[in-house]
């Protein structure tokens, strides 16, 4: 795949190596992120959120008029359909379900205790059926699919969602709990295809103007153990991943912020999802980390918003 | 040990080719014929098991689950090195 060079790819900041402050460690000092105890799961300062929402807004303009239907669920789904989608098939590890007390009085008093004594309390807590969103088209597939079959011209969804992922890193581009925007192409192959191919530009064209340098380069997700080694390998050789990677943490193992994924007939079959002719669905869909985007701009730009370059300024906020 | 029909017999518990995984020719494309990529990754674990063999990372890939010549090639390799 074709590699983008940067419109300012000077190195990035090496305060780490000089033995400075993280870029966490500055994002907090800063305010734009605010510490829970967690790795991973932070706050975020009004300004941090003045960009995710500028870049929502954005992204919204760029598929304007590709008329998407608009859903937003909030960040739990069915667990039944989680376990049908498959997820626990490539990252069983990654996955975080919803688990809540079921019991009675003398239970009650038995967590109770077990808390003040500082002992697990977490053994009567069960499953419940919600699983969090691992990704914001998770909850989409089965209720497309029990609309019936596609029309002619296919189907094109717009969501945002919270995500969970269970990952726990000092790295503040790979939280626990992020926001994905996305857009869903249903439809024949050659239409999820041309989707792609459209995203693959409009993405690019999006971050440069942000004045981001990247590359898009073929990817695979982080299929859990060594089938998954075997499930990545396929999905590099098939060509269905591609990312569009800033360097955020370093330049070296740059951050993913957009990733354009082909899934061929993988949710189509799995929903049983059908096209106009009959024929299995494909779907292909573009992702966009919108807390990762605000951090390779805060990376690049600095952490002070009103600084950042006009041009930057005018194509977030007009 | 015949490596093909113990083959065959492991593609005969994928969906994708049940009652018919002895009518695949040698040089069938499997996934044309519906093997799918987690299919393959299971096909693999269970030639693992039969043969108690490990496929090396430079063999987890589609080519060498293609066909039933290319697994065949794979695991008698596979095979051999544990014998020697």
């Amino acid at each position: 795949m074709e590699s983008f060079s940067s419109p300012s790819d000077e190195a990035l900041l090496d305060d780490e190596a000089a033995g400075g402050p993280t870029f966490l460690d500055r994002l907090f000092d800063h305010g734009l992120l605010i510490r829970t105890g967690v790795d991973g799961l932070y706050g975020r300062s009004g300004a941090f959120e003045s960009v995710v929402d500028a870049l929502d807004r954005l992204i919204t303009r760029l598929g304007a008029a590709d008329g998407a239907e608009v859903m937003r669920f909030p960040p739990g789904m069915s667990r039944p359909a989680f376990e049908r989608s498959g997820y626990l098939k490539g990252f069983p590890n990654l996955a975080g379900t919803v688990h809540s007390f079921c019991g009675d009085s003398a239970g009650h008093a038995e967590i109770l205790a077990c808390v003040e004594a500082g002992r697990d309390w977490t053994g009567q807590q069960e499953a419940s059926d919600i699983v969090l969103t691992p990704a914001a088209c998770y909850p989409l597939y089965p209720v497309a699919a029990a609309r019936g079959a596609l029309p002619a011209e296919g189907r094109l969804f717009d969501l945002q969602s919270y995500c969970f992922r269970r990952e726990p890193s000092l790295e503040p581009t790979r939280m626990q709990l992020f926001r994905m925007r996305e857009y869903v192409r249903m439809g024949s192959p050659e239409q999820v295809l041309a989707f792609r191919e459209s995203w693959l530009e409009r993405g690019t064209a999006m971050m440069r103007d942000l004045g981001l340098p990247l590359a898009i380069d073929v990817a695979n997700d982080p299929f859990f153990g060594r089938a998954g080694r075997m499930l990545a390998n396929n999905q590099r050789e098939q060509g269905l991943k591609f990312e569009l990677n800033v360097p955020v943490n370093s330049v070296e193992k740059p951050t993913a912020c957009l990733s354009f994924n082909y899934h061929q007939d993988h949710f189509g079959s799995t929903w049983e999802l059908r096209q106009a002719d009959g024929g299995v669905a494909h779907t292909a869909c573009v992702g966009f980390g919108l807390e990762r985007i605000t951090l390779a701009l805060l990376r690049h730009h600095g952490l002070d918003l009103a600084a950042w370059p006009a041009a930057v300024r005018t194509a977030l906020w007009g | 040990m015949n490596i093909t029909q113990a083959i065959r017999d492991i593609l005969g518990s994928n969906e994708a080719f049940a009652g018919k995984a002895d009518q695949l020719s040698e040089d069938d494309s499997l996934f044309d014929m519906g093997l799918d990529s987690f299919g393959s990754v299971q096909l693999m674990l269970a030639l693992e098991e039969r043969f108690s063999v490990e496929f090396p990372d430079a063999l987890l890939n589609r080519k060498s689950f293609a066909t039933i010549r290319a697994i065949r090639d794979a695991v008698s390799t596979l095979v051999r090195q544990e014998a020697a």
